[in-house]
C-alpha cells in the first residue's frame, strides 16, 4: 500500500514512503470496537477505510424469529447510549402498521423520556468528545447529569438502561408522582448548575477550540449527499430535526428550537449538541407543565395486556393476557418505514409484516452507517490526532452502526 | 381509514403517486400507496435513471437506507428498496427493485456517495451484487466468512462458532454445537388450517391412503373362507330357525341376586 511520493529535500537521497496504520479496533478513542485502516503521509491522514461489524449480532435476522413484544428489548441494546430514543421508532413503526390510537398521557411521557434520553446521550458524547481532545474534568462532571438521568430511568421502568419501556400503544407502566416532581426540581436546578459549569470550562477553551475549529468542514450539498442527519446536518447549517419537520407523538404540540452551526466543523458539532440539550431540558419542562391525567397505553386489548387487577375478575382478560404473551398480537400485511429523530440522527425502521405475529423483516437504519462512511472524505488532509475529534463528534457508537 | 397512530406525520401523499407515475414512465412497474408509504417498483435496469431523475426533477436529495428482503418463494427472490428523504418537500417515498441471485443490480454510487456502504451491506446480508460499485467487500460479518447471514434459509445459528483455544493460542472455528436446541414455538392454531401431524397423530395420518389391491377379495363360495373343511361342515350344519340357544339343563337364567343396600350418604337426602 505504501507509494513513493517525493524525495526529501534536506537529505537529497532519502524516500519518505506513506506508511498504514490500524487505528483500533481496541482504541480508547474509537468510542466501541471500530478498526481504522489508515494510510498516512508523516502525520497527514491520506486515506481511511473504516472496518466495521466487529459487534455485529445479527439483531435484524434475531427480530425475525420473535414476536413484536419479544423483539423490543433488542433495540435497547443497538444504541445503548440512547436506548428509549431506538425503542420509539420501533414502536411508532408497529402503531403505523395497526393504525393503533395511542393515549394522549402516554405521548406526553414517551416525548418526556425520548428528550431525557437526549441529554443522557449528549452527556456521554459531550464528555467522551471532551475527553478524546485532552480534557478530563468536564467528562466527570458531565457524567455525574448521566448518572441523575439513569436514576430516573430506574425509577420510571425498573432499568438503568435496558428500559423496555416504550411499548406498542403506549409505555409499560405508568410514573409515580413524585418522579414528575424530581424531575422538574432537577430539570430547574441541578442540571443547569452543572451543565453550564461544565460548559464554561469547555465552549470558550482555547485549547478546545484548536482541536476543533475548522476540523473536518462539509459543505450542504456534501452534507445532503452522504446521507448526514441529526447534529451532523444541523451543523452544516441545514435546520432539519425530523421533530419539527415531520412530527410525531406531542412534539407539534411542543415550543423548541432547532439550533444550527455555520462553519460545519467539529466544533459546530458540539455546540449544536450543547444547545440541543437547553433545548430539550425546555420541551420536558412543556410535558411536565401539559401532562394530562390518563390512561398511558391504549385500551385495544388485542395488542395492550390487560392491568392485572382485571385479570383477577375477568375470564376474558386472562385469555387476553395469555395469548398475548404466547403467541402475540398479529401485525396487517404490509410494510412501513419510520424514522425519528434520536439523539444522534436519523433512526429509521423499515419493518415489513406477512400479516404474522412475527416481523418478515426489520430493517434498522442506524445513525453511525452514513456518517463513519464519510469519515475517509471529512479526515483527508487533516492530521492523524483530528481523527478522534472527528469521531467524537460524529457520534458513534458500534451497538447501532453494527446491529 | 382515518389516521389514529401518531406515527411522524410527512407533507401530504395526495396526488404525488400519480405524478410520479406519469413522470417516470414506463422505468415503473408497479405502484402501491398503502399505510401511508408510497412504493415504487421500478425496472432493475432503470433504477438508476429513475433515481436520478428522482433525485435531481423532484427533489428527493437524500438515499437515507437501502434494505434487502428475501422472499424465497418468488422468481427474482430479493428485493431492494431505496428510502428517499426530501428535505424540501418534506416528503419521503420508498423505491424498490427485484433482483435474483444472477441478475445484478446498477449500483447508485454514481448518485449518492454513501449507497457505497449501503450496497456492500445489502451485498453481504443478501448477496445481491450490485453492478459498477467498485468497492463490492463483505462489510459486516466476519473476515472470511462464507454465504449470506439474513436469507431465509440461512440458520439462524449460523454454519460456525469460534473460541480461544488455549492449546494452539489462537481463535478457532468450529461446526456449530447446541447444548440446547433453539426454541421456535409454532403459533398456527389446530383449528385453523394447519397442516402438520400433531404428536401422537402420526399412524392416523398414515391409514388415510390404503394399498390398492389388484383383484379384491370376496368370500362367496365356503371355500373362500379359508377357515378348513372342518368349519365349513359345521357352518352348513343348520339348526332350525326357532332353537333355543342351547338349553341343555332346562333351566332359565336367574336375575342376579340383589345386592345389599348401602347407607344413603348425607348429600343425597
Amino acid at each position: 500500500m505504501s507509494m513513493q511520493l517525493e524525495t526529501s529535500p534536506t537529505t537529497g537521497d532519502e524516500v519518505i514512503t506513506n506508511y498504514t496504520i490500524n487505528f483500533g479496533p481496541q482504541h480508547p478513542a474509537a468510542h466501541g470496537v471500530l478498526r481504522m485502516v489508515m494510510e498516512l503521509d508523516g502525520e497527514i491522514i491520506e486515506r481511511i477505510d473504516p472496518h466495521v461489524g466487529l459487534l455485529h449480532r445479527g439483531t435484524e435476522k434475531l427480530i425475525e424469529h420473535k414476536t413484536y413484544l419479544q423483539a423490543l428489548p433488542y433495540f435497547d441494546r443497538l444504541d445503548y447510549c440512547s436506548p428509549l430514543a431506538m425503542e420509539h421508532s420501533y414502536v411508532l413503526a408497529i402503531e403505523k402498521l395497526l393504525n393503533l390510537e395511542v393515549p394522549l398521557r402516554a405521548q406526553y411521557l414517551r416525548v418526556l423520556f425520548a428528550e431525557l434520553t437526549r441529554i443522557c446521550n449528549h452527556m456521554l458524547n459531550m464528555g467522551s468528545h471532551v475527553m478524546d481532545v485532552g480534557a478530563m474534568t468536564p467528562n466527570l462532571w458531565l457524567f455525574e447529569i448521566r448518572e441523575d438521568c439513569l436514576n430516573f430511568f430506574e425509577r420510571a421502568s425498573g432499568a438503568r438502561m435496558h428500559s423496555a419501556w416504550f411499548r406498542p400503544g403506549g409505555v409499560h407502566q405508568d410514573v409515580p408522582l413524585k418522579l414528575l416532581t424530581d424531575l422538574a426540581d432537577w430539570l430547574d436546578t441541578r442540571l443547569p448548575r452543572l451543565f453550564e459549569d461544565a460548559m464554561s470550562l469547555v465552549v470558550d477553551n482555547r485549547i478546545f477550540k484548536q482541536r476543533n475549529v475548522d476540523i473536518a468542514i462539509t459543505s450542504r450539498e456534501d452534507s445532503l449527499a452522504w446521507g448526514f442527519s441529526g447534529p451532523m446536518i444541523r451543523a452544516a447549517g441545514i435546520p432539519w430535526d425530523i421533530r419539527k419537520s415531520q412530527p410525531y407523538d406531542v412534539y407539534d404540540r411542543m415550543d423548541f428550537e432547532i439550533p444550527v452551526g455555520t462553519n460545519s466543523d467539529c466544533y459546530d458539532r458540539f455546540m449544536v449538541r450543547v444547545e440541543e440539550v437547553r433545548q430539550s431540558a425546555k420541551i420536558m419542562k412543556q410535558c411536565l407543565r401539559e401532562m394530562p391525567e390518563g390512561p398511558v397505553a391504549s385500551d385495544d386489548r388485542k395488542v395492550v395486556p390487560p392491568k392485572r387487577a382485571e385479570m383477577k375478575s375477568s375470564m376474558e382478560s386472562l385469555i387476553h393476557h395469555f395469548k398475548l404473551y404466547t403467541e402475540g398480537f398479529h401485525v396487517p400485511a404490509g410494510e412501513v418505514y419510520v424514522a425519528t429523530e434520536s439523539p444522534k440522527g436519523e433512526f429509521g425502521v423499515y419493518l415489513v409484516s406477512d400479516g404474522s405475529n412475527k416481523p418478515y423483516r426489520c430493517k434498522i437504519r442506524p445513525t453511525a452507517f452514513s456518517h463513519l462512511q464519510a469519515m475517509d472524505f471529512m479526515s483527508k488532509g487533516h492530521m492523524l490526532p483530528d481523527a478522534t475529534a472527528i469521531l467524537g463528534a460524529i457520534d458513534v457508537v458500534f451497538g447501532e452502526c453494527d446491529r | 381509514m382515518p389516521v389514529l397512530h401518531s406515527a411522524p406525520k410527512i407533507a401530504s401523499n395526495e396526488g404525488v403517486l400519480d405524478a410520479l407515475v406519469a413522470a417516470l414512465g414506463n422505468k415503473v412497474v408497479a405502484s402501491k400507496e398503502e399505510h401511508g408509504e408510497i412504493v415504487l417498483t421500478i425496472d432493475r435496469l432503470e433504477i438508476e435513471n429513475a433515481l436520478r431523475a428522482l433525485r435531481d426533477d423532484h427533489g428527493y436529495q437524500q438515499l437515507m437506507e437501502m434494505a434487502g428482503v428475501d422472499y424465497p418463494s418468488r422468481a427474482e427472490r430479493f428485493e431492494v428498496v431505496y428510502m428517499l428523504l426530501s428535505v424540501t418537500k418534506n416528503h419521503r417515498l420508498m423505491v424498490k427493485v427485484t433482483a435474483a441471485e444472477n441478475t445484478p443490480v446498477p449500483t447508485v454510487t454514481t448518485l449518492w456517495p454513501n449507497a457505497g456502504w449501503l450496497e456492500r451491506e445489502v451485498f453481504d446480508m443478501y448477496g445481491v451484487i450490485f453492478a459498477g460499485n467498485r468497492d463490492l467487500r463483505r462489510i459486516l460479518t466476519d473476515y472470511g466468512f462464507e454465504g449470506h447471514p439474513f436469507r431465509k434459509d440461512f440458520p439462524l445459528t449460523g454454519y460456525v462458532e469460534l473460541r480461544y483455544s488455549e492449546e494452539d493460542k489462537r481463535v478457532v472455528y468450529e461446526p456449530v454445537k447446541l447444548a440446547q436446541d433453539l426454541r421456535t414455538f409454532d403459533f398456527m392454531s389446530p383449528w385453523e388450517g394447519a397442516d402438520y401431524v400433531l404428536p401422537g397423530d402420526e399412524k392416523a395420518a398414515e391409514a388415510a391412503a390404503p394399498p390398492p389391491v389388484a383383484t379384491p377379495k370376496a368370500t362367496e363360495t365356503k371355500a373362500d373362507t379359508g377357515a378348513g373343511d372342518k368349519a365349513n361342515d359345521k357352518a352348513a350344519d343348520k339348526s332350525p330357525a326357532d332353537a333355543p340357544a342351547k338349553a341343555e339343563g332346562g333351566k332359565a337364567p336367574e336375575a342376579p341376586q340383589d345386592t345389599e343396600s348401602r347407607p344413603a350418604k348425607e348429600d343425597d337426602k
